[in-house]
């Protein structure tokens, strides 16, 4: 008998031996919350503000000047191949475009990215990715040290329920709170380990 | 198929005795004795489960459904132990169909034997890791070292207890036990390339081990992970961390290998609103932890091209058939229940021998690889490695109810060992107590006891077997007399008509 069935029947055997009751799942947990622009923005500005990352607000029409200023003067910028091109048209670096044929290791000359989002909790702070054109496969937002993401306020949730709720569990989903940390060397905290050392979050407020 | 049902279920077997890190080498209190002189060790500790703690509590009581989350959290994993054959053809196919490719594996030994093949396959002489429990419960990287293959541990906290040849002492923090300046002494004797002038700032640290390893994650063809969850009806997979080297390893090797126990299912991709709120504020004490990365199978272009998901039983399936203790199973391996132990807070981890410490692997160690598999099996005395104070009960996330689970299992361990000393004076007293005559000249015969008491009346070393009590405390010595010789004198017979009157006044 192959391990497979070895397996599933000791779970049954196991099962079989002390029968477990139906389970019913309570969930009067809160889920579907919603709350005006103004205080989720609020909300999303004060975590990440915990988390060390800086936010930057501008209006969609300011896009491009928020984005250059929140990348401030680095040399070379990688973007994903559905990005909005009128983002990048006031940075004063070289702009290339990621793709699945570029080996990953040219990533590690790139100064910083430019990306959008999915999808991101006001509560715990939390940006979603999910590899979509405008957020390039996962390696993109990992391997620079330096991610400017932008998140327009429609897109911005209460709470975990409502985030995980507009997901396609399909994608390859990457839930970013601040810039990467440790705390393994006597607790203290550390930031940037392995990946963007800094984080910069832009909101669209009209987005 | 076993699951031919012919009336009396097979007993599921317990883990393999030597084959990984289930079994320490001497008993939870001897392994105390060493760690209780370990001052920097409890210095650490002592400090490290404080500062958890403290941020625990408060996100838990930042969410006003808090307790809603966790008896969802627990309904949860108890709905899938309940159905955990179904959800398991279901994640597998899921996984398959995603073009994953699905192992299973009876216990350590054969989980080793998969993944060293895998690796072995891919002529891989090097293979990343990222931090997983289950990997070090069946010790993956010593089979793998002894098949030639180097096994890089990519968590800082898991590079410092490699590099040092050392054992964790936490689960979320395993290095906890080591200062600043001996980690930088482990850097500078056994990291490739160090900077020989690293001073012990954990900046500088940090920074080391993110220039000793980037190299590693730009040049390894692949890495090996754990599983935070496995998502039964999507074949989603996640791990939860905070340093980056996660998402380096599920996303930069050629071939990813994720070695997932059988329990870790949750059953809807949904259920993840649940624990991924439970899970960051119970562990770290945090909203939510840096990073979160979720998969499914084979994505084009963004990723491994080969995935291989190892599912391991080892153990699971003999807690799975015990219907009280397979509620250890439930357990989404958070830590909360270590940072508030007053004995972990003491002993550290390694004091278990096993690599599931603290209140949880005091209950789930002993039903993974059993605890009457030899003479003096150590894991054994796991189950009386508490006071019972039912602290880490109101921290789990997932509400198991650790403390009824520890006095289960110490039942079960007195059931099994009939004939201990212990067993064998439980037994005399059951008689001595079942008859007022006997009774009366055992009380008698017990103040024997006290040529043993010290000049304070209290008997500080007792010979074998009585030792094991006195090892931890004192025994106040027998008194002179019996309560019921004192009743039955002139002074008891005294004080009782005195303690009368007082009565009668009082009334009156």
């Amino acid at each position: 008998m192959n391990a497979r069935d070895v397996v599933l029947g000791r779970v049954r055997d196991a099962l079989a031996a002390a029968p477990p009751e139906p389970v019913t799942v309570p969930r009067d947990y809160r889920g579907r919350r919603e709350l005006p622009d103004e205080q989720r923005m609020e909300l999303l500005v004060d975590r990440l503000g915990e988390y060390r990352a800086d936010v930057y607000r501008c209006s969609v029409a300011e896009t491009a000047a928020t984005v250059a200023e929140a990348l401030g003067d680095v040399r070379l910028v990688a973007v994903p191949g559905g990005l909005d091109g009128s983002w990048t048209e006031e940075l004063t670096g070289r702009v290339e475009v990621d793709s699945a044929e570029l080996p990953v290791r040219w990533l590690e000359d790139v100064d910083g990215v430019v990306t959008s989002s999915a999808v991101t909790c006001a509560e715990t702070g939390t940006v979603f990715l999910d590899a979509s054109a405008d957020q390039g496969r996962r390696a993109l937002t990992l391997v620079p040290d330096l991610h400017v993401c932008v998140v327009d306020l429609s897109s911005v949730v209460v709470g975990v329920p409502e985030a995980v709720g507009r997901l396609d569990p399909v994608r390859p989903t990457t839930m970013i709170s601040g810039p990467s940390a440790t705390s393994d060397i006597e607790l203290d905290r550390v930031e940037g380990v392995h990946g963007p050392r800094t984080l910069r979050v832009v909101v669209r407020v009209d987005g | 198929m076993s699951s031919a049902f012919l009336g009396i279920p097979t007993p599921p077997p317990r883990a393999p005795y030597a084959t990984g890190h289930l079994r320490g080498d001497q008993s939870f209190p001897d392994a105390a004795h060493t760690a209780l002189d370990n001052t920097q060790q409890r210095r650490n500790l002592g400090k490290a489960t404080a500062t958890i703690r403290g941020k625990r509590d408060r996100m838990a009581d930042e969410l006003p459904d808090w307790e809603e989350l966790r008896s969802a959290g627990a309904a949860l994993k108890a709905d899938v132990l309940a159905r955990l054959p179904e959800l398991l053809e279901r994640f597998e196919r899921e996984v398959t169909e995603r073009g994953g490719v699905v192992h299973w594996a009876r216990d350590a030994d054969e989980a080793n034997e998969i993944v060293t093949r895998l690796v072995a396959e891919k002529g891989s002489d090097e293979v990343l890791k990222v931090k997983s429990m289950a990997t070090q419960e069946i010790g993956l990287n010593e089979h793998l070292e002894s098949a030639g293959i180097a096994p890089v541990e990519t968590d800082l906290a898991e590079l410092i207890v490699q590099l040092g040849a050392d054992r964790p002492s936490h689960i979320l923090v395993p290095a906890i036990h080591r200062n600043r300046a001996e980690i930088r002494d482990i850097f500078l004797r056994e990291m490739p390339g160090v900077d020989p002038n690293l001073d012990d700032d954990p900046v500088r640290l940090a920074e080391e081990a993110r220039k000793y390893l980037r190299s590693k994650f730009m040049s390894t063809r692949v890495a090996i992970s754990g599983a935070n969850f496995g998502v039964a009806d999507t074949g989603t997979l996640s791990v939860v961390e905070s340093e980056g080297n996660g998402r380096m390893c599920l996303t930069m090797p050629e071939t990813l290998i994720t070695v997932m126990g059988i329990e870790k299912l949750v059953p809807s991709f949904t259920d993840l609103e649940v624990f991924l709120q439970l899970l960051p504020r119970s562990s770290t004490g945090e909203r939510m932890n840096p990073y979160t990365s979720m998969w499914t199978g084979v994505t084009e272009g963004d990723g491994p091209g080969e995935f291989h998901l190892v599912l391991l039983d080892n153990g699971r399936s003999a807690t799975l058939a015990d219907g009280v203790g397979r509620e250890a199973l439930q357990c989404i391996r958070c830590s909360a229940c270590l940072n508030v132990c007053p004995v972990y807070e003491r002993t550290g981890g390694k004091a278990y021998g096993s690599t599931y410490p603290g209140p949880i692997g005091a209950v789930l160690t002993p039903q993974l690889a059993g605890m009457h598999e030899s003479r003096d099996d150590p894991n054994a005395s796991l189950p009386y490695a508490s006071s019972l104070c039912g602290a880490c009960y109101d921290v789990c996330p997932v509400k198991i109810d650790i403390p009824s689970l520890l006095v289960e299992l110490r039942h079960q361990h007195v059931e099994q060992s009939r004939y201990t000393a212990e067993a064998a004076m439980m037994r005399a007293s059951s008689l001595a107590m079942s008859s007022a005559k006997r009774f009366t000249k055992a009380q008698r015969a017990s103040r024997l006891g006290r040529v043993l008491g010290g000049a304070d009346g209290r008997i500080s070393a007792l010979p074998p077997p009585l030792n094991a009590w006195t090892s931890a405390r004192d025994l106040p010595a027998p008194p002179k007399r019996t309560f019921r010789e004192w009743w039955d004198s002139e002074d008891g017979r005294e004080a009782v008509r005195a303690a009368r009157r007082e009565a009668e006044r009082g009334e009156s």
